[in-house]
């Protein structure tokens, strides 16, 4: 057996699979408002990147992407509580001062809080929050970035794209901190005619930098292998856009589960199958190779697998089951739906079957020259 | 390797040729040295070697230019991408990836290299740069001589013949610029690679290169020949070889160990004439008394996060003098300017300007106690024409219409007013920046690597001014990598590294006997403490009007 299958060989996982694990998580907590998953899945993603997270910067966005999801709770709640009148039920926490609202607009300023608006908030905010963690989690786990290197061929352009994105955004915003520190020593403070002498440098900078790195591309053969052939790069792209629009309509099918029945799977499935001929044929014509990919070998489709058995766990008791995942009312305590809850422990596995981050690299004295000594002494 | 036969170039929309009537033939494993003025169309020469002007640029080239038996009329930059590696000005704006082992490889991505092949590339380079420590980390994490390294690294993996280097050592500090070109001479001996780099610093260069090719801009005839050939009576020359000729040796040494060696009799021409004598009549650049103090830090210490950038300086800057800020990249020096600023705010310590505690002043009060020019002057300006930049700057120090034209006529006289400061050189466009800062006579002015992209003629245009602001009382603290400069203009020099400052004196006492710091006249002619060639000139006129 090839040292990549094995579980406990230290490496990178491949970013493919920490993605696919946590987008089934994620589909799985968009299918219940019931807070006992939800909180179950929230837990799951933040135990597997504290077991398998790397000493990468981006290996703490999790926390960050924690913090999004507490806010959009708490904005969630704060919203519903003080401006819907819809939600408001019959157990009054306490009255704020309202203003007068036209009476049949469903809006309101202050006014009565109940109990049962703040539950309400609370479980369709947590349901957002899941799915921004799971999100976070396939970020801390395997970055943004790092998956970009595996777009397929056919949207190498796009992906190169999204990657000199990636890095000019922040570049833009150290750009701006440092002119607007310049214009300080101008004698300006802000204003309203700081924005355009702002914008003036920073774009021209950027502007710069993105004529240097195309030529930069350029010198350096990008685009060289490519062959420019009018009709299938057509092909191509009416393909993958087919296949991509049906993988929407698809996956909206299912996820939203009041969808006709056609729109689910079979939606999908040929949805797949079109983007796929597609990726394939455009892929045919560019000659780029990869550098070192990651390998996809068995602990990337042991992490990949446990995140779907648990989407579809989920799913199937969904179906089985529909009173579990729904609240009878918003006060009374959250039913357990057993099988699901099983099935979103299997996603907890990826904690042990994900192999272990490499350590970083011991030190050496040159060519081992300390335990030489050492034997000296010893001897 | 190279040919180029009557090439010209005129990019759209201009009057005249940046270039015209090139011959050129460059052989293999030559290092080619392309030097000339801001402007003359030494990036535009570089371009040309791998199709970027005209195909990337726009424009006509007349002419032809071959490498390696391919036509850059007929073959893109893309297609010489196997012939020609090109590493542009500034590195990082090169990069596409921003891991140091993706990056080596994208080359070679590109033109569909088998993985192995890459895999062994990858790490034959990574040896040959010496980048093997840092292959897994981040690109802009670097120090700036590491990315300059690994923009090399990154174009030589698709095996080359030639490479090309658009200003490689600018913007890097004495040693970093020495290991790199250490490594672009190991890579013409052992390799055979034909080298071809554009530097306006010749004094870190010229010893190294076997060909000099001189563009004199406006279109003139391009000079070609050995360094000594074109260097004996060029405008733009090192310092080494301006000794050489003040000395009136032939052929003039290019490098410190030829001048050294030719050295003896000068030096005891010298040996009665006392340097800093001459200095301290002089006054300006070593004033006997201390003037006022303008400046103080004491027991500075300056964070980011936990980080200590500055730890525990105390200094004091007096009116009317240069002072020198020195040491390596990432040593401190441009937190202890923006200190100085209040751009940051000290952790412990105390920063005074004047007086007063310069992060507490409003913008608008701050610039009539301190002024600074950042790294990149252009962040100052915005206004689309020199002559709106200067009233604004008028409006926004509140000083009478015209002040800052005044200045920036003494600084620049001949710029028309119309121009875009897009158009400046990048002397011009620092001299904008000063006047736009000086305009409401601050008492001290800081200045961050003001020389990065100056040719010659702009740097002695800036040391004039800076003498002219020291004699007029203003204190000024300059950090600098430019040891030159230094020589030219400093009285004191302080050292930091780490943080610390861990030397401070007048300037002959700290670099004389430094390795990295010092100028090369100074290694010429030690023990004897002589900084300039003007020094020199100045003292061996003095002697010869005695003697006889």
């Amino acid at each position: 057996m090839r040292a990549e299958h094995l579980v406990t060989y230290p490496r990178n996982l491949h970013p493919g699979a920490w993605w696919l694990w946590a987008v089934a998580l994620a589909a799985a907590a968009s299918r219940t408002a019931n807070p006992v998953p939800l909180l179950l899945i929230l837990v799951v993603t933040a135990f597997v990147v504290a077991a398998r997270r790397s000493s990468a910067p981006w290996a703490s966005s999790y926390v960050a992407f924690l913090k999004l999801s507490l806010v959009v709770v708490v904005v969630r709640i704060l919203l519903q509580a003080l401006l819907s009148t819809g939600a408001q039920g019959p157990t009054v926490l306490f009255t704020l001062p309202a203003l007068p609202m036209p009476a049949n607009s469903g809006l309101k300023l202050g006014g009565v809080v109940s109990l049962e608006a703040v539950l309400q908030a609370l479980y369709e905010g947590l349901q957002l929050a899941t799915i921004l963690c799971c999100v976070g989690a396939a970020n801390a786990l395997g970055s943004a970035r790092r998956l970009l290197r595996y777009v397929p061929g056919a949207l190498y352009e796009i992906g190169v794209a999204c990657v000199i994105a990636l890095t000019f955004a922040p570049q833009l915003v150290t750009d701006a901190a440092r002119v607007r520190a310049a214009h300080r020593l101008r004698g300006r403070n802000g204003g309203l005619g700081s924005l355009r002498r702002l914008a003036m440098p920073v774009l021209e900078g950027a502007l710069e930098r993105s004529v240097d790195l195309a030529a930069a591309m350029d010198a350096r053969g990008y685009g060289r292998t490519t062959d420019a052939d009018r009709v299938s790069r057509r092909v191509t792209a009416l393909l993958v856009f087919g296949g991509l629009l049906g993988v929407c309509i698809g996956v909206y099918g299912l996820l939203d589960g009041t969808a006709s029945t056609w729109m689910g799977a079979p939606m999908l499935a040929s949805g797949v199958v079109l983007g796929a001929v597609g990726l394939h044929v455009g892929g045919r014509r560019t000659g780029r190779t990869r550098y070192r990919p990651d390998p996809w070998a068995l602990p990337e489709w042991l992490v990949a697998g446990s995140g779907t058995v648990a989407a579809v766990t989920v799913f199937v008791d969904v179906h089985l089951s529909p009173a579990d995942f729904v609240l009878a009312g918003v006060t009374d305590a959250p039913p357990v739906p057993l099988l699901a809850c099983l099935g979103i422990f299997v996603g907890l596995l990826p904690a042990l079957l994900a192999p272990p981050q490499p350590g970083p690299a011991i030190p050496r004295g040159p060519t081992g020259s300390h335990r030489s000594d050492r034997v000296e002494v010893v001897a | 390797m190279i040919e180029m036969h009557g090439v010209g170039v005129t990019y759209a929309d201009a009057d005249a040729p940046v270039l015209s009537g090139v011959d050129l033939a460059i052989g293999e494993g030559e290092l080619a040295l392309v030097v000339g003025r801001t402007g003359s169309g030494k990036s535009t020469l570089l371009r040309t070697l791998n199709g970027l002007v005209p195909h990337f640029s726009g424009g006509t080239l007349h002419g032809r230019v071959v490498v390696d038996g391919r036509d850059t009329r007929t073959h893109r930059p893309r297609d010489l991408a196997d012939v020609v590696g090109y590493v542009g000005q500034d590195p990082l704006s090169g990069f596409v990836t921003d891991a140091v082992e993706d990056e080596l490889a994208y080359g070679m991505e590109s033109l569909g290299l088998p993985a192995d092949t890459m895999r062994k590339r990858v790490e034959e380079t990574l040896d040959l740069l010496g980048l093997a420590e840092v292959r897994g980390r981040p690109v802009a994490d670097l120090s700036a001589g590491q990315q300059q390294r690994v923009a090399i690294g990154a174009v030589l993996t698709t095996h080359p013949r030639v490479l090309v280097l658009d200003e490689p050592t600018s913007a890097l500090d004495p040693l970093a610029a020495e290991e790199v070109l250490a490594t672009l001479q190991r890579l013409v001996h052992d390799l055979g690679l034909t080298v071809v780099l554009a530097e306006h610093r010749l004094e870190r260069v010229v010893q190294y290169a076997d060909r000099v090719v001189l563009v004199p801009g406006d279109g003139r005839p391009v000079v070609d020949g050995t360094p000594v050939e074109v260097l004996s009576d060029s405008p733009v020359a090192p310092p080494v070889v301006e000794l050489g000729r003040v000395a009136g040796w032939r052929p003039v040494p290019l490098s410190v160990r030829d001048a050294r060696r030719l050295a003896g009799p000068l030096r005891s021409r010298l040996a009665h004439a006392d340097p800093s004598s001459r200095r301290a009549r002089e006054g300006a650049r070593e004033g006997t008394s201390e003037g006022r103090t303008v400046a103080a830090c004491a027991d500075l210490v300056v964070s980011y996060r936990r980080v200590p950038a500055v730890r525990g300086v105390s200094a004091r800057l007096s009116a009317g003098k240069v002072v020198a800020l020195m040491g390596r990249n990432g040593a401190g020096k441009s937190t202890l300017l923006k200190a100085l600023v209040g751009m940051v705010k000290p952790a412990s310590g105390t920063v005074e300007v004047d007086g007063l505690v310069p992060s507490r002043l409003r913008p608008g009060a701050l610039l009539r106690h301190v002024a600074m020019v950042p790294q990149v002057p252009a962040d100052l300006l915005y206004a689309p024409s020199v002559g709106l930049e200067c009233e604004h700057a008028d409006r926004d120090a509140r000083v009478r219409p015209g002040t800052t034209l005044a200045v920036f006529r003494r600084l620049s006289p001949a710029v028309p007013l119309e121009q875009h400061p897009r158009d400046l050189s990048e002397g011009q466009r620092l001299s904008l920046a000063l006047s736009i800062v000086l305009a409401a006579r601050p008492p001290l002015l800081l200045l961050d690597e003001p020389t990065r992209g100056l040719d010659y003629t702009a740097k002695h245009r800036l040391v004039e001014i800076l003498r002219d602001l020291a004699e007029q009382g203003h204190a000024v603290l300059l950090a600098t990598h430019d040891v030159e400069l230094v020589a030219e203009v400093a009285a004191r020099v302080l050292v930091m590294a780490e943080g610390e400052i861990v030397a401070d004196g007048r300037t002959a006492d700290v670099v004389v006997s430094s390795p990295a710091f010092a100028p090369q006249v100074a290694k010429v002619l030690a023990p004897q403490h002589w900084l300039t060639p003007t020094e020199v000139a100045l003292a061996l006129a003095d002697t010869s009007a005695v003697t006889p």
